[in-house]
């Protein structure tokens, strides 16, 4: 239990704090195509005998970028891309699971997370690339933010954003894959968008928006972790629920004039 | 320091149907405030991009003090850019001072973000998220944050489209001052020939080559010239009307 909650707040950490670059990138859906990718990889791991996390990030990260080269060469649509990745990834997946004797349980851990499963040396690698990825996200956050604001006002101000955007798209990969064993392929991106969204109809600037998706994700994740252990239900579905839960009572709030941001989820 | 700020040799951009710049030619002196007039599809933002290497397929030479730009990119650090309409997304959560501090690199330096904001009178909205302000303040806004960094130069492409006429008046005498009192060279492109009349001292006509560069004074006050250019802009339009 301790493990999978202080695996739990660092996922949820990495989820805000990339997610918010994504969800603001219109990047949403990306994120649930890089998880389906891993699927992919996931069966590549399983039939070859190596641990399906190693081939889990291989696959997806070389998958992200590969298309977000595509999508510059070719300037293809972002929701072009995703189909393209989603369906590949389940393809692979599925074709590969078929060869090596169909569906386990190891594969459902994966759909579905398994964070009460959570190894000590998984945690150890979770905290790493949470610190590791913070310090990266610290240390380019002008060129992240600007970047995400507007592409052409950062190009003139002399940020390489095509790297920027490679930089992103490959957080993303190594975030949504760590986070499998929390909630799984299935609801990763509801990690990725739910806090963001939620804490963006509350905050003014991009960091208090930051601090708020942190707060709403860790929130989310221990109360579902928590929640899950006493009533016996599955962790991943439950922290996605409160996740969901927040996000409704804030819609309410909204709706009754109480939020001081008027102008959000406005298109 | 050499005079000539911004030096265009023969500056050609061509797509596969059609040449959206054609050979043109001219050369700014720092202090100037330079009004770019044309019609819809005359080139204007084309001209902005290849000079803020934004498009870098051109022939022809652009050089900043002297410098290529397609040598380095140096001269960036020199210029300040306001775009035609800032595009992003009205729910983006970033506050006023947090959009300016985006331009420096040393991003700690709160009472410089202060200053400029005070140069175009939005101090007071400060904390407001960018979104939550109207057109003519959130174009302030990116006046500021192209000032934050002490630019030489500042171009700005069509700034006031959607903005209202108050608003518009507040924001040309903010580039009187920035012009006047701070010697910034000013590049400016607009459809609003009382505008340019009025404000700018050196006007360029484009409508994909260069009609004229000079004087503003020589130019508004040749009848045949402004009839000449009023012509062609129209010609221009019907034509863009007749593809469409």
């Amino acid at each position: 239990m301790q493990r999978a909650i202080i695996s739990g707040i660092a996922i949820a950490i990495l989820c805000s704090v990339v997610g918010l670059f994504m969800v603001l990138r219109r990047y949403s859906l990306f994120g649930d195509a890089i998880a389906h990718s891993s699927f992919g990889g996931i069966a590549v791991g399983m039939l070859v005998g190596i641990y399906p996390l190693w081939t889990a990030y291989a696959v997806s990260l070389v998958s992200a970028l590969i298309i977000t080269r595509i999508r510059y060469r070719l300037k293809i649509s972002g929701d072009a891309s995703v189909a393209v990745l989603l369906s590949s990834g389940i393809a692979i997946g599925l074709v590969l699971i078929s060869i090596s004797g169909g569906f386990t349980i190891d594969i459902f851990s994966f759909l579905f997370g398994s964070i009460l499963l959570v190894s000590t040396n998984d945690t150890i690698l979770i905290l790493v690339l949470t610190g590791i990825i913070l310090v990266v996200i610290l240390l380019l956050y002008r060129q992240l933010l600007y970047s995400t604001f507007n592409e052409e006002q950062a190009k003139v101000s002399g940020i390489p954003v095509e790297k920027i955007n490679y930089l992103i798209v490959f957080l993303a990969g190594v975030v949504v894959v760590t986070s499998i064993q929390l909630v799984g392929i299935l609801l990763i991106s509801a990690l990725f968008v739910i806090p963001n969204i939620t804490a963006i109809m509350y905050g003014k600037g991009f960091k208090q928006t930051a601090l708020l998706s942190i707060g709403f994700a860790v929130f989310s994740v221990v109360v579902g972790i928590l929640a899950s252990y006493v009533l016996d239900i599955t962790p991943s579905g439950t922290i996605v629920l409160v996740s969901l839960a927040i996000f409704g009572i804030s819609i309410g709030i909204k709706s009754l004039g109480k939020l001081p941001i008027t102008k959000s989820l406005k298109h | 320091m050499y005079l000539k700020a911004i030096e265009i040799n023969d500056l050609t951009v061509e797509y596969p149907e059609v040449k959206a710049l054609d050979k043109v030619s001219f050369s700014i002196n720092q202090g100037d405030f330079l009004g770019i007039i044309g019609p819809n599809g005359a080139g204007k933002s084309t001209l902005f991009s290849c000079m803020l290497g934004i498009l870098t397929k051109y022939k022809g030479t652009i050089r900043f003090f002297g410098e290529d730009i397609r040598k380095s990119r140096n001269y960036l650090k020199l210029i300040g850019y306001v775009p035609q309409k800032p595009v992003f997304e009205n729910n983006f959560p970033a506050t006023v001072k947090e959009i300016v501090r985006m331009q420096l690199t040393n991003n700690s330096d709160r009472q410089l973000i202060d200053k400029v904001l005070q140069q175009v009178w939005m101090h007071e909205l400060g904390n407001r998220r960018i979104g939550d302000l109207s057109i003519g303040q959130q174009q302030r806004v990116f006046i500021a944050k192209a000032l934050v960094h002490n630019p030489k130069i500042l171009i700005l492409d069509e700034p006031v489209t959607g903005v209202d006429i108050q608003s518009s008046e507040i924001f040309y005498s903010i580039l009187r001052d920035l012009n006047e009192k701070q010697n910034i060279t000013i590049i400016w492109s607009s459809h609003d020939m009382d505008a340019v009349h009025k404000l700018a001292n050196k006007v360029a006509c484009l409508n994909r080559t260069l009609f004229f560069h000079g004087i503003s004074a020589e130019f508004f006050e040749n009848e045949d010239l402004v009839k000449q250019y009023s012509e062609a802009s129209m010609q221009q339009h019907m034509h863009s009307h007749e593809i469409h």
